[in-house]
């Protein structure tokens, strides 16, 4: 399952901006809003929100560097994101992201040279009762162990 | 006759495959002409046991877990035919790691479909809300300060005063914000409410706006629990359609509206300012307090910042009475706390009971140890900025001021339990590097003192000049914990130093045999 992106398009940019401007404190909104439908926020869109939202270039700059989530430019069509916080260190999580960086032959925070495939780490997503955990786009996935490790990557790699 | 069945739809038991066996069970009744109905549930929390599938009978429910798409032919034959099944674990409610917990925040969890506003009010939703509002702004602080309820996010504020200090606020605007952003590892409790009983987050977020005077909320969720967001909007739509949201609430003349935000991976913005910063639309930095949010809070207004689960809490205190509440619990921490098992232990899952129940308890009776079989080494209680405890520890009851007497903290009640491979040295250069991720920047201590934490670790590891490299941690450390601003400069000195203090052997090598030998 791959989620399909529109490529940025400035009018359409303009719009999704217009859509959320009016509400309170809307830069993460807008952020967000940008990212689902582009898969990245553009480094034209960020002078556009700083207009509508009556902000400083800089600002909205500043915003969009300092959350780990929104990309500079699009991820691979597939994204894994390895849980790396200590219920998943303590369950084996170590050995299963060298297991996957090894097999994937890039380490975490990068995307392999075809584009296929982006791992990265995340830090936490609640499921430490069934820890070591993983969300292939979107996807969750619990109790991991070295086979069910090596299936999502090869999924991921197809 | 149709055989109604419940399976999960928590985001901890999709992860192990819930959708598939709701999916197989769905196809496997139709190829035999068997009428099933599925509800989609929250998690009772017994996470070793997801997928658990329960099955309405006249008796109450019987569960089976855990349940593969494998085992979804014998386990409808075994309904079908009324016949013994290896996976039967009895009546649900008998289950006894379910029976022995007192569940006051979580009783609906697991048990209602968390779509239906129905099924909420069928199981208790919303008396509290309505006893509130027959109460008034100024009996309900008292039953919230009666019950000795503080803030579950970990500080441990007394919810009640809080309230006060909102309500006797002036001003055109007040706010009421909902702290959704879970990042502590180890915890997963606001998740499963939210996911599993999302209404009653709506309900003591309501009652809050109707006791303090405030018009609108926010709930910030953290971007790494879609499906707790996707619950949350469902749930205040349904909630705007049947008037519990929006003007005149319940008839009255209440007006509260509400609505989720979603934050964006940084786990500074569950410090309560840095939240409002990031809600405001800015670079989540940490404020300097005071003032408080309390009087200067969401978009300069005053604001009632509480986690989810002080909020969840409330319904119970007005629906039951501010005793019902505070008789559970022991000394100063009144009332019950959902503790979350988590890491490698065997029977992982959330489990609320009564403060005062030892950590020993709750790790190797409750949790049966490591799902390893190694022998339980240490745990780490109250997420990335709690402390290490040794079983030397154990005996030492889940209570705030019993947890700070020691070192350490409860935080938001999440336990992550490590088996004897740990290596401390590691875990204590992960807090460190962690804090440095993670530090906002705003004050020096947490935004350099991290890095330099991480390095001097490093030469630990090495064997570089170990004592004073620990002394010059311990020193760091020191000056981390009273200089930061919040409580990630601020506790990240607890995993550290409690690492170097229980676990000491791991840092310092023993003494070579061969010098011994001459």
């Amino acid at each position: 399952m791959t989620t399909v992106y529109e490529p940025w398009d400035e009018t359409r940019g303009a719009e999704i901006i217009a859509e959320h401007s009016r509400q309170e404190g809307a830069t993460l909104v807008i952020l967000h809003a940008l990212q689902e439908a582009f898969g990245y926020v553009p480094e034209a869109a960020i002078p556009m929100v700083a207009q509508a939202l009556n902000l400083s270039r800089a600002e909205v700059h500043g915003v969009f560097t300092f959350y780990h989530d929104f990309r500079h430019k699009p991820a691979g069509r597939h994204v894994l994101k390895l849980c790396r916080a200590e219920a998943c260190q303590a369950a084996g999580g170590d050995a299963l992201a060298a297991r996957a960086e090894a097999t994937l032959g890039v380490s975490l925070g990068s995307t392999t040279a075809d584009d296929r495939v982006t791992l990265e780490p995340i830090y936490c997503l609640g499921l430490c009762a069934t820890a070591p955990s993983a969300m292939l786009d979107g996807r969750l996935f619990g109790r991991l162990d070295e086979k069910r490790i090596d299936a999502l990557v090869a999924e991921a790699k197809r | 006759m149709s055989i109604r069945l419940y399976v999960s739809r928590d985001a901890g038991a999709l992860a192990v495959g819930a959708d598939e066996v709701a999916l197989a069970l769905e196809q496997a009744a139709a190829k035999r002409g068997i009428a099933v109905e599925i509800v989609r549930t929250g998690s009772r929390g017994l996470y070793w046991l997801e997928p658990l599938v329960e099955v309405a009978t006249p008796q109450g429910r019987i569960a089976f877990g855990p349940v593969t798409k494998a085992d979804v032919p014998s386990l409808l034959d075994a309904l079908a035919s009324n016949t013994p099944h290896l996976l039967r674990l009895g009546a649900t409610d008998e289950i006894p790691w379910l029976k022995r917990q007192t569940r006051l925040t979580f009783a609906r969890c697991g048990v209602i479909d968390p779509r239906s506003l129905d099924d909420y009010r069928a199981h208790g939703g919303y008396k509290g809300l309505e006893r509130a509002l027959s109460l008034g702004s100024e009996a309900i602080l008292n039953d919230v300060t009666a019950s000795g309820l503080r803030g579950r996010g970990g500080a441990g504020f007394p919810t009640g005063i809080k309230w006060k200090t909102v309500a006797q606020a002036k001003a055109d605007r007040k706010f009421i914000v909902c702290n959704a952003d879970e990042g502590d590892s180890g915890t997963f409790a606001d998740r499963m409410i939210m996911e599993g009983d999302p209404f009653l987050v709506i309900e003591g977020m309501t009652t809050a706006g109707i006791t303090v005077g405030a018009t609108k909320g926010y709930i910030y969720i953290r971007s790494e629990y879609p499906h707790a967001v996707e619950a949350m909007n469902a749930a205040i739509v349904a909630a705007k359609r049947d008037g519990y949201l929006g003007a005149n609430i319940g008839s009255s003349t209440h007006s509260f509206d509400l609505e989720v935000r979603v934050g964006a991976g940084a786990y500074i913005c569950g410090e309560e300012t840095s939240l409002l910063e990031s809600l405001e639309g800015r670079r989540g930095l940490v404020r300097a307090k005071p003032p408080l949010p309390a009087h200067h809070g969401l978009f300069g207004k005053p604001t009632v910042i509480n986690n989810v689960l002080s909020f969840a809490a409330i319904p119970f205190i007005l629906a039951e009475g501010a005793k019902a509440y505070a008789d559970f619990g022991m000394g100063r921490s009144r009332g019950t706390m959902p503790i979350q098992l988590a890491g490698n232990i065997r029977h992982g899952g959330l489990f609320e009971t009564a403060f005062g129940v030892t950590l020993g308890e709750l790790v190797d009776d409750i949790g049966g140890g490591t799902f390893t079989g190694r022998p339980v080494r240490a745990v780490q209680v109250g997420g990335p900025l709690g402390a290490y405890f040794p079983r030397a520890l154990f005996d030492t009851p889940f209570d705030y001021e019993a947890f700070a007497a020691r070192d350490g903290l409860i935080g938001h009640g999440g336990i992550v339990v490590f088996d004897d491979s740990v290596d401390m040295r590691k875990q204590a250069r992960f807090a460190m590097e962690f804090c440095a991720v993670e530090s906002c920047g705003k004050c020096t201590p947490c935004r350099i003192g991290s890095t330099r934490g991480v390095e001097t670790i490093e030469k630990i590891i090495n064997g570089e000049r170990v004592s004073e490299n620990l002394a010059l941690v311990e020193d760091l450390c020191n000056t981390m914990k009273f200089g930061s601003l919040c409580a990630l400069g601020g506790f990240t000195p607890y995993p550290v130093l409690s690492a170097l203090k229980h676990f000491r052997e791991d840092f310092v090598p023993a003494p070579t045999t061969l010098q011994a030998a001459e």
